[in-house]
């Protein structure tokens, strides 16, 4: 495994809701991604986002990890919860809140914070807070 | 293009009791598909798109899909 894969896997695993984007949750370069966006924002969600642009290989990575072909991705707890028109739907009918709950308890309703980190020091403005 | 999807969904879920091609733009390369099939009961729905996923992996991969909406229903 490459360190850009364990990077990534380390962020799912440890951050509580993930959102793999085109973008980042201030700018978001893509409709889809959006969309994954607000259906977390629609919950009161806090997130974390990465932006997939600044190298071909983090969704190369992201992808031959979670199984995924496309992106957003949105992961709870570590588990792969879908894509844009999965979490919208989710958001929906209820059962995104269900699944964090499930997930998480109440650690998610923290006051939908929102940030976005880097996976890769590549042509990215941002570097991983922690 | 729009035929394309159409036949390989076709192909991928035989017993489909609905399945839709949208071709969003007009372009041939944004599409929304929707599909209707026993074969999802009891799936989640990561899991039913990843059979979708797995139906059009070929134009996935070769770009031909530049952005793809999916709509799964296990039941008719």
């Amino acid at each position: 495994m490459s360190d850009l894969s364990d990077r990534i896997k380390e962020t799912i695993d440890t951050e509580p809701v993930v959102a793999f984007i085109k973008g980042t949750h201030e700018q978001c370069m893509c409709g889809n991604s959006e969309r994954a966006l607000q259906a977390l924002r629609s919950v009161g969600a806090s997130f974390t986002a990465i932006d997939v642009l600044p190298d071909p290989a983090i969704r190369q990575e992201l992808s031959a990890l979670s199984s995924w072909p496309t992106i957003p991705q949105v992961f709870v707890g570590g588990e792969l919860v879908g894509g844009a028109d999965i979490v919208q739907e989710l958001a929906t009918t209820g059962e995104l809140e269900a699944k964090l709950n499930e997930k998480l308890g109440d650690a998610w309703r923290d006051g939908g914070e929102e940030r976005t980190v880097a996976v890769t020091d590549r042509q990215d403005p941002f570097r991983l807070a922690r | 293009m729009s035929e394309r999807l159409q036949n390989l969904l076709e192909g991928a879920f035989p017993d489909a009791r609905g399945l839709e091609v949208l071709d969003r733009t007009g372009g041939g390369d944004h599409f929304h598909v929707t599909v209707v099939s026993p074969r999802f009961a009891g799936l989640s729905l990561v899991e039913q798109h990843r059979l979708v996923y797995d139906a059009l992996a070929e134009p996935l991969a070769d770009g031909t899909i530049h952005e793809l909406r999916i709509t799964t229903r296990g039941d008719a």
